[in-house]
């Protein structure tokens, strides 16, 4: 049965011809990349596989290969990574709510707005120099976990910033009518209604912001994180080394035991980066099962 | 029609005197300097229904919204004259905005609950503003005094979204009575919803005016003429006529008005 006249038939297959060629094109690229990241992955894996044991989990790094382990820089890792979350979070999501929430628009509002954007883009070991210059000579927190992870949450506080507002800005104006008309203030009406309701959004930033931070090693070196650390930071004044600089250390080793060692170090810091990501996509899906 | 013109006949000849609540004295309201509502001066009566109609873009939205000050989170926005509310100018400098909306509840255009439960979408204004009774009994009350109750008794921890949207309309408006506001202010309450839900809440309108001074914007004639008991009817930011709804709709005095009630425009 046709309900077109023959130009209109061939027309149609020519259309339809097009949409399943740019379907197959699309499939292949992301085919593709995941292929890519599969072969990497897999490398990796018989790299270093051999060499992740209990052992190398609680060791600390020696010049033997088979007696190194990364315990300093797993413990390293986890604390920036925890001290981070801790500075970046509230100042980023605070600045957030201020700016979409309680700041007037003006060209204030659109300059800070510009630079914010600007300093995503910043390459990070702009933020090795700056942590550097501040936190560790200005400041004198000396090379230290607390610089490090100063530096760091300056680094992803513009992504965090910038997540946290987009996933504010969906939260629709209708709520905050309902909350204002019921004699709430600004305040309780964000704390009670716009923050919950921009949450998830909000957490999606903060995992991307976080695996950004877990796996930069350039500001780190710049502010002189160690990478021969035989011991485990006791306060925050402690010097430290972290699995990136670690995993780049053994790297650069000529002995080939050492590239064993550095992949089994990617192994763990992809675990540790997937463990996180799961985490806070289970805390996001459970806050927005109850907003439902 | 003629059924509906006798009820109202009815009841305005049943209350007669009343006091004010809110006195407008040459209102305008200006957003960026461009006047959206005109010198507008009315009164609204206690315990009386009084609609606003007009053509769309006539400002009426916009007036309600100046009642209990939600204008004051639009950018660029002046108001000027004075609104007389309990012996004050609701927009004196004295006067804390937060206050006034406590007072004076509205109901907005869409269903807007809380993504919440039911029970919570009653009880987050009396529990922000620090009510110390029953919220067990204000809920129901509240729930009841917007006829919601008998639906949703046995289902107080579902979330409000499940509802429909006339339940939802409802449940805003039982959400703005625990406040036990002095005036409710409806903005549209309406337009959303099928017939059914609007005959439910006109019903509902006819119970609350006991307790409540409303003041409801609808672009819907019939419905002016069916709830009202005063109409105010706008054009152009300006006030054209404001009286008794009868009067309004069988005696207007301003031809513009006889014209827009007759639906010879707009």
């Amino acid at each position: 049965m046709a309900f077109l006249d023959e130009q209109g038939q061939k027309n149609l297959a020519g259309r339809h011809r097009k949409a399943r060629l740019f379907s197959l094109l699309c499939a292949l690229v992301t085919w593709s990349s995941v292929l890519m990241l599969l072969v990497l992955l897999i490398r990796i894996t018989m790299d270093g596989i051999g060499w992740l044991d209990l052992h190398f989990l609680t060791s600390f790094p020696s010049r033997f290969p088979e007696k190194a382990g990364l315990k300093s820089a797993l413990v390293g890792t986890l604390w920036v990574i925890l001290l981070v979350a801790v500075v970046s979070i509230p100042v980023g999501v605070s600045a957030a709510l201020y700016l979409e929430e309680f700041s007037k628009r003006g060209r204030l509002g659109t300059l800070i707005e510009v630079n914010i954007a600007n300093l995503a883009g910043v390459p990070s070991i702009v933020y090795g120099i700056l942590g550097l210059a501040i936190f560790v000579r200005f400041f004198a927190l000396e090379r230290s976990l607390i610089s490090g992870a100063l530096t760091m949450s300056l680094l992803i506080l513009p992504v965090i910033i910038i997540a946290s507002r987009e996933a504010i800005k969906t939260v629709p104006m209708s709520i905050r009518y309902a909350a204002l008309s019921l004699g709430a203030t600004r305040w309780q009406t964000t704390w009670h209604h716009v923050l919950p309701s921009a949450f998830p959004g909000i957490m999606t930033g903060v995992i991307l912001a976080l695996s950004r931070a877990i796996g930069e090693t350039a500001p780190l070196i710049l502010i002189g994180a160690a990478s021969f650390v035989a011991f485990l930071p006791k306060n925050l004044m402690d010097s430290f080394t972290a699995l990136p600089i670690q995993i780049f250390s053994w790297a650069s080793r000529p002995q080939v035991e050492f590239q064993h060692l550095a992949a089994a170090g990617i192994i763990v810091l992809l675990a540790v980066l997937l463990l996180m990501n799961a985490t806070a996509i289970y805390i996001r899906n459970k806050t927005e099962k109850r907003l439902k | 029609m003629m059924a509906t013109t006798d009820r109202v006949d009815a009841a305005t000849e049943k209350k007669k005197a009343t006091e004010a609540v809110l006195e407008l004295q040459d209102v305008s309201v200006l957003y960026s300097g461009k006047p959206a509502v005109k010198k507008v001066s009315c009164t609204i009566w206690r315990n009386r229904i009084t609609s606003i109609i007009g053509p769309s873009g006539c400002g009426k939205s916009t007036l309600l919204r100046s009642l209990n000050r939600m204008n004051d989170f639009v950018d660029g926005v002046t108001i000027e004259g004075s609104i007389q509310f309990a012996g004050q100018n609701l927009y004196g400098s004295d006067v804390d905005p937060v206050e006034v909306r406590r007072r004076i509840g509205m109901v907005f255009q869409k269903p807007n609950p809380f993504p919440k439960s039911i029970y919570n979408n009653i009880s987050w204004g009396p529990g922000i503003n620090g009510y110390s009774g029953s919220m067990d009994e204000l809920v129901e009350r509240s729930l009841q005094q917007a006829a919601l109750w008998d639906e949703v008794k046995d289902r107080l921890k579902d979330s409000a979204l499940n509802l429909s949207g006339g339940q939802q309309q409802r449940l805003c408006i039982a959400r703005a009575l625990a406040m036990e506001p002095q005036v409710l202010l409806m903005d549209e309450p309406c337009s959303a919803l099928d017939p059914i839900s609007t005959a439910h809440i006109e019903d509902l309108l006819f119970e609350l005016q006991s307790r409540y001074t409303i003041v409801i914007v609808t672009h819907n004639m019939q419905q002016a003429a069916r709830v009202s008991d005063y109409t105010a009817f706008m054009e152009m930011g300006h006030l054209v006529e404001f009286g008794e709804t009868d009067q309004i709709f069988t005696r207007p005095e301003k031809k513009r008005t006889e014209e827009y009630v007759t639906g010879r425009f707009g």
